[in-house]
């Protein structure tokens, strides 16, 4: 995918974060980020994958304002967050890692509440509703399940309606429906031209949803591109036989392969008709897709087939030690 | 390729969202520190054990005071010398222990790291804050003067103005503190530091009993107190209907100090 000429939603130019002084490291200043840069459009969703403590959330909080930068600069909508004011606040969403909702509150009320803070908010019923929050208005928000919180603060994140969306680790302790409403949502959002941010250890959830890639290790992102180009990342020198292929396949929207392939041969829709298959691939399992599209007139768009994840792709470029 | 809505098929429950432009606006400030000052003011109402702060402890105090020696020897009634250090000792519960427990919390929770990056922002945060504590301490001097005047309490008419500016200063200096505490250390701490402290202050630190009546040591010390002021200055005012100024000058400092303090070191995560 061509990135688009218009102008960025969110732009960050060689971002330094220290934090500290730490007592752990004898009261000295540790570099969560050091040197990122990265790009997000209107209509895309920009996934930073990294793994836990790669500085992903401190990249996203910095342009959320909520933590000052040390060096480096960033434009979002044009405007500088640290100094930004509500305006620039009542155009951007932000659902935190962690909810960020108070405990006692219950779903519709807060909601409401938060909705008065905007002048033309999205109406709390047209969320409720998307959402599926109506099962559970009645419960405090401390006794909400995972997913169902996930979902309250995604409700809370666009009520304002915003024109960007920062989603931090957005498919934490989500159940499988709930994950499934979600990244609905998502797509549907990006669709109607908002830009989304977000951040995600899983490389599923890039692989599924994200236009642009940035993959992120200890403080600075190490490639970047759409899911095709990562796939093509040039395979390390000692790499083995690789068994785990993807079979890339355009053609209508919304088929359903239950029953096609075989059991761990996982099939996604990232995008309506865009298609991936992931899973050891045999040639019988080529064969058994390709009759299918026989049997029904279908004749892909486009088909290949690669020979690693992105997840490989991801261990080949940051490494595969545990730390 | 096409751009549909039907992207990862369709979701279990509701449809997809009705057309709408993208593109928010904030609502105007005072309308968000207001909302916000409701939203909060209803969360301490609801809460039971700052209810129990606010209005239960303090009234059960007052009746204490009455029927006990302790506050005789004023040239007043004990009702009269009680009353106006128990709406002082509200105004701390209120403010410095309930406002500061539930900072404390909500700053664990994200809470207020969320709503700072809401149109209300972190200015909006702390007005509302500010605004719930003084809609609370209007009802708690509601119920506290119904109850004081069935017990036969008779206030300075001139008292009146002084006594509520010297109240809502004393709130601001305690708003300030909780903040504080709320802002430096865990919740937790934060709730044992608070409550103890309004202990040791409702108790030794001259807010219902004068300092005339605390042990020598502590008499040169908690003139300078807020809880030692406040009362002092609400027992001025609804005893002799006249302003301390002494007193209102420490409010001032502890004010402008904890509030710089707080300003300065309030972590926001």
């Amino acid at each position: 995918m061509v990135r688009s000429p218009e102008s960025p939603v969110l732009s960050i130019s060689g971002l330094v974060k220290d934090v500290g002084p730490l007592p752990t490291l004898d009261g000295k200043m540790l570099r969560v980020v050091s040197g990122l840069s990265l790009v997000a459009e209107r209509g895309q969703v920009t996934a930073l994958l990294g793994a836990n403590g790669a500085g992903k959330t401190t990249t996203i909080e910095c342009a959320q304002g909520l933590q000052k930068r040390t060096h480096g600069s960033i434009s979002l909508l044009g405007e500088d967050p640290d100094t930004a004011g509500a305006g620039l606040r009542s155009r951007v969403g932000v659902m935190l890692q962690d909810g960020g909702l108070p405990p006692s509150a219950r779903p519709i009320p807060l909601l409401k509440h938060i909705a008065g803070m905007y002048q033309n908010p999205w109406p709390v019923g047209e969320l409720i509703d998307r959402l599926g929050i109506g099962a559970f208005s009645r419960t405090s928000v401390r006794r909400l399940s995972g997913g169902q919180k996930q979902r309250l603060a995604l409700a809370a994140a666009l009520v304002g309606n915003p024109e960007v969306l920062f989603l931090d680790e957005p498919s934490a302790g989500l159940d499988p429906q709930s994950r499934q409403l979600v990244f609905g949502l998502i797509s549907e959002l990006r669709n109607r031209g908002m830009g989304i941010v977000l951040t995600t250890h899983l490389m599923d959830d890039a692989q599924r949803l994200a236009d642009y890639v940035y993959i992120i290790d200890a403080g600075r992102n190490v490639a970047e591109g759409t899911v095709a180009q990562l796939l093509q990342h040039p395979l390390p020198p000692d790499a083995g036989e690789q068994h785990i292929r993807t079979l890339l396949f355009e053609a209508d929207p919304g088929l359903d392969f239950t029953g096609v392939l075989p059991d761990g041969v996982d099939v996604t829709e990232a995008r309506a008709g865009s298609y991936a298959a992931t899973g050891a691939l045999t040639p019988a399992d080529l064969a058994a897709i390709t009759a299918w599209w026989a049997a029904r007139g279908i004749m892909p768009r486009s088909l290949s087939l690669e020979a690693r994840s992105l997840e490989d792709v991801f261990l080949d470029i940051s490494g595969r030690e545990i730390r | 390729m096409t751009r549909d809505s039907a992207a990862l098929g369709s979701a279990p429950s509701g449809s997809a969202l009705p057309a709408r432009p993208l593109g928010g606006a904030p609502a105007p400030l005072l309308r968000r520190i207001v909302l916000q000052g409701r939203y909060e003011t209803a969360t301490m109402l609801r809460n039971g054990e700052q209810l129990i702060l606010a209005v239960v402890l303090p009234l059960l105090a007052m009746v204490g005071l009455t029927v006990t020696p302790l506050l005789d020897g004023f040239g007043a009634s004990r009702i009269n010398v009680a009353v106006p250090g128990i709406l002082a000792l509200c105004a701390m519960s209120t403010a410095f222990t309930g406002q500061g427990i539930s900072t404390g919390f909500d700053r664990r929770y994200g809470v207020l790291r969320f709503l700072s990056t809401t149109p209300l922002g972190r200015t909006g945060l702390i007005a509302g804050k500010v605004l719930a504590v003084l809609a609370v301490l209007s009802l708690q001097v509601l119920v506290v003067t119904a109850v004081a005047l069935t017990l036969g309490w008779q206030p300075d008419p001139q008292g009146w103005a002084p006594a509520l500016a010297v109240l809502v200063l004393g709130a601001a200096a305690f708003t300030a503190l909780g903040l504080l505490v709320a802002g430096t250390v865990r919740p937790e701490a934060t709730l044992a530091i608070t409550n103890l402290l309004w202990i040791l202050l409702g108790a030794l630190g001259g807010i219902v009993i004068p300092a005339e009546k605390l042990p020598a040591l502590l008499q040169s010390i908690v003139h300078f107190l807020p809880s030692g002021a406040l009362g002092q200055a609400m027992r001025d005012a609804f005893l002799s209907g006249s302003v301390n100024p002494g007193s209102v000058l420490v409010l001032l400092l502890w004010t402008a100090i904890a509030g710089g303090a707080a300003t300065r070191w309030f972590k926001w995560n």
